[in-house]
């Protein structure tokens, strides 16, 4: 099974722990309205001040994705209030009342795309059944726009204000018939909307799980076990208490789900830069034993025994590829091969967490699921889920991370050694980039069949992944629907695995970042092998318009409808002729993939000069469906997603391991990309398509690699086979 | 030992090790978390401020290199002519995904709109390379620049 799949699972059952009614339900279960001058509340999101001000709850964590200023969006347009009108605020986590709130899979935008907007509506429904009441005319002679009522008739008006306190009291409606805007009339969704906090950005205020400071804060810092896996054996503190400002040492056995994966020992004192200067004092025997013999050259020497073997595990087998290989025209062969990467999220890891004398436990935190931190939390510290807090803060950056709940259970580990004072554990950027869930490597060896007319007719793909007892660890499968097997009669991928000590997890596109460069890079061998060029030779593979349903029952069907529509697009915006570049030291590749719902091709231009390779422009068409909801935001995730790709093919280095402990230090060591290793441009299409609206987090970023090494090659005749790509 | 400087145009005495970092002094004891810590070893930028009028880290700025200093924060940015005009482009074109790198990047653009009104490409890209975006908000920057870039040039004409 797709591990990717589980965790999807684990968010849409956790959707709907609290039930499947109330995430509907909740969204208008009214509060009573409050008399005088407090904002009268219409539903769990919209409350609406005297002066007309409306405050929307944001619910999902915004990890610079744009869901705070986008989901709000949603719900105003369908209350037809003038966005100038809106005030945003960061709800709680509190998932029986507001629904599933994570930000991950790119899946705020399907999961909300209907309810948001049926509670915008059903809001205005209120608002409008109110008037109706007080003017004794007929609901439908009525209109809204920019938070007013307006009876046309008798030209009266009122404001969302004025009806608020009695709408409060009027019985919710259906919210599944709950009327909704034709998208034509939309008046907010569609329209370019800066992000809500972008104002306080560029003013320095605190926003962060880092710049969170209830009253009487302590600061912690640990010193983890070098080696993942490894156990706390014993420390002694006498040394680090007697630094100036230590005020506790709090050994740490429970980070991780089963617990012993992040043994530690926390300094605790009254500022972190003291307590970080003295945990140094710390002398901590570990035990790494049975941990310390993992290395990266140890799996690399292992990939290359198993490759040469036969797969342990089938993944997908249809036909006989080897019978298929045996008659093709020509067959192609290649292994392709990709490192541990860190998430190195510029905010190092943070929370902050207050003990209650009462055993009550609050939470600042800058968490990505906030609803599996609480159940971890809860499970490890023996605590009631419910007799915790969780706030949520603005997130200095996601990408999967901060979909783990260590950092949590740590803090409140922390927090119950010290009782009644809020504390904030901060890792350094060391701690960062040793102690995360790493992408994980991998490697594929992969064989093609081509007949006589160039026709792609056999697959195999032997993938060497990490894993145990049969089964892939967090981010480390693959699907055995991958394109182009279901097209063809006669495939293999079979999967065989290695162990690692390190913990695995999301990285931005988890999977796809790594299978599109594998799949796209080797079908443009293919296609080279065949005579053509990968647009047209996935245009023939694509075949009629059909559906591939995914091998995972949470995942929809590959349409390759929509994949030839943005393959076309995509040429035709770049200009792909499929010709060989003409200029030295130029050249010119394309990229395909589909994940978390968005079909995505990209075509690269670049230049090679003394080895160096500077990327002049990507081209991009994205098929999401039928609406671009915040044109401003998409074009601005999109254009990340293809450099945050660039950097992971060209800048970024692997994440190295010596006898079971990750090496890398700062980002002098794993280097992120830079300001003057951008593109020129990144320009966008979108293919509107009568789908409904998905997310943009994550698929533009994998066809972007591919189209890079596809782009090496037609620059200089070199396949590079191997990430980070260099030409050293 | 007390050590003054002045922060954001207003004297500010504080006492503590005079080793402690510039970043944790104003992030702890003044109050002022607008700047960010990133990789604790001046590689990233998140942390820059402008210490008499140049932009420097102020993770590896001893408290003690910055007594009697004149020091501008993300917080007090704004109060300058150039760094007005760099935060209304940030704002304008939003610049943010995450954000927390922004300060940091609005430091020293300021820095180098200051030093330079009309820069280069490469002149940005020299100014600006010290600076890490994780969400690679990179070609906003460069827009972001060259809008503030005109903006001084129109005021002083």
């Amino acid at each position: 099974m797709n591990a990717v799949s589980v965790s999807r699972r684990s968010f849409l059952a956790a959707s709907l722990a609290g039930g499947a009614a109330l995430t509907f339900e909740a969204r208008l279960a009214f509060a009573a309205a409050p008399g005088g001058a407090a904002p009268a509340m219409l539903g769990v999101f919209v409350s609406i001040a005297p002066d007309n001000t409306v405050t929307i709850l944001a619910k999902n964590p915004e990890i610079g994705q744009g869901v705070k200023t986008m989901l709000p969006m949603l719900i105003a347009e369908e209350l037809d209030v003038a966005w100038s009108q809106v005030k945003i605020r960061q709800a709680d986590e509190n998932q029986d009342k507001y629904g599933p709130q994570f930000a991950g899979g790119s899946m705020t935008t399907p999961l909300n795309w209907l309810p948001a907007r049926q509670a915008g509506a059903g809001a205005r429904a209120m608002l409008v059944a109110a008037a109706a009441q007080q003017w004794g005319v007929p609901v439908a002679s009525l209109t809204t726009s920019d938070g007013m009522v307006k009876h046309a008739a008798t030209g009266r008006t009122i404001t969302y204000a004025a009806l608020a306190p009695v709408a409060a009291k009027v019985a919710a409606p259906d919210l599944e018939k709950v009327a909704l805007k034709d998208p034509k009339d939309f008046k907010i969704i569609g329209k370019p909307r800066p992000g809500v906090d972008t104002p306080a950005i560029v003013k320095g205020e605190p926003l962060f799980g880092i710049d969170a400071h209830p009253q009487g804060m302590l600061y912690a810092a640990m010193v983890k076990c070098p080696v993942i896996s490894g156990t706390l054996k014993s420390f002694d503190d006498a040394a680090v208490r007697k630094e100036k400002g230590v005020l506790a040492v709090v050994p740490i056995t429970d980070g991780e789900i089963p617990a012993g994966k992040h043994n530690a020992v926390a300094v605790v004192g009254d500022s972190w830069w003291r307590v970080h200067k003295a945990r140094e004092k710390l002398a901590v025997q570990w035990d790494t034993a049975g941990f310390d013999g993992y290395s990266t050259e140890g799996y690399a020497a292992q990939a290359k025994a198993l490759l040469g073997a036969a797969p342990a595990k089938d993944l997908f087998k249809a036909g006989d590829a080897d019978a298929a290989l045996a008659k093709a025209a020509k067959v192609v062969t290649a292994d392709y091969a990709y490192p541990f990467l860190a998430h190195a999220n510029l905010e190092p890891q943070n929370c902050t967490a207050l003990w209650h004398p009462d055993g009550k436990l609050e939470f600042w935190a800058p968490t990505q699921d906030p609803g599996t931190a609480r159940a971890d939390v809860a499970k490890v510290l023996g605590i009631d889920p419910a007799s915790m807090t969780i706030h949520m803060t603005r997130i200095g950056g996601g990408f999967g991370r901060r979909l783990m709940s260590d950092f949590m259970i740590q803090t409140a580990c922390i927090a119950k050694a010290v009782p009644g004072r809020p504390v904030k554990l901060l890792y350094d950027r060391t701690d960062d980039l040793r102690n995360d869930y790493f992408r994980p490597g991998g490697w594929h060896r992969m064989t093609a069949g081509i007949d006589a007319s160039g026709a792609l007719v056999a697959l195999k793909d032997h993938f060497i992944t990490f894993g145990a007892d049969g089964k892939p660890m967090r981010a480390a499968g693959m699907l055995a629907s991958e394109f182009p097997g279901p097209a063809l009669t006669d495939v293999h991928y079979g999967m065989s695995m290695i162990k690692t000590n390190v913990t695995t997890g999301w990285l931005r596109a988890p999977t796809s970042n790594a299978v599109a460069f594998v799949f796209q890079g080797f079908l443009d061998e293919v296609a080279e092998a065949a005579g053509t060029d990968l647009p047209s030779l996935m245009i023939k593979t694509l075949g009629a318009p059909r559906k591939f349903p995914s091998s995972d029952p949470d995942e929809p069907a590959f349409d390759t409808a929509r994949a030839r529509g943005v393959v076309e697009a995509v040429c035709k915006f770049a200009g792909w002729t499929g010709k060989r570049s003409a200029t030295a030291g130029k050249g010119r590749g394309f990229g395909f993939y589909f994940s978390h719902r968005g079909y995505f091709a990209e075509v690269v231009d670049l230049t090679v000069a003394d080895g160096q390779i500077t990327i002049d422009k990507v081209w991009v068409a994205g098929d999401i469906g039928s609406q671009v909801i915040n044109p401003l935001n998409a074009e601005h995730q999109m254009q990340g997603a293809v450099i945050d790709g660039i950097a992971q093919a060209l800048v970024w280095q692997p994440i190295e391991q010596k006898a079971g402990a990750v090496t890398q230090e700062n980002f002098g060591d794993f280097p992120l990309i830079r300001i003057n290793q951008a593109p020129g441009d990144v320009a966008i299409t979108w293919v509107v398509t009568d789908n409904p609206p998905t997310g943009l987090g994550e698929p533009t970023l994998p066809p972007v690699i591919p189209a890079i090494a596809n782009a090496i090659k037609d620059a200089t005749g070199k396949r590079l086979r191997s990430l980070p790509m260099s030409l050293a | 030992m007390a050590i003054s400087l002045t922060v954001n145009r207003k004297p500010r005495t504080v006492d503590v090790e005079p080793d402690k970092p510039l970043l944790w002094v104003l992030r702890e004891d003044l109050g002022m978390p607008g700047t960010k810590f990133g990789c604790g070893a001046g590689l990233c930028g998140a942390c820059t401020v402008i210490l008499n009028g140049e932009a420097v880290r102020s993770c590896q700025t001893p408290l003690a290199d910055a007594a009697g200093k004149d020091i501008v924060t993300i917080e007090g940015v704004a109060a300058s002519p150039v760094g007005a005009k760099v935060v209304e482009a940030w704002t304008k074109l939003d610049v943010p995904q995450c954000g927390y790198c922004q300060a940091g990047q609005i430091m020293s653009a300021t820095a180098l709109l200051t030093a330079t009104p009309k820069p280069s490409a490469d002149e940005v890209t020299a100014g600006m390379a010290g600076n890490i975006c994780r969400c690679a908000t990179y070609l906003r920057i460069q827009k972001a620049i060259a809008e503030a870039s005109k903006a001084i040039s129109g005021a002083a004409a």
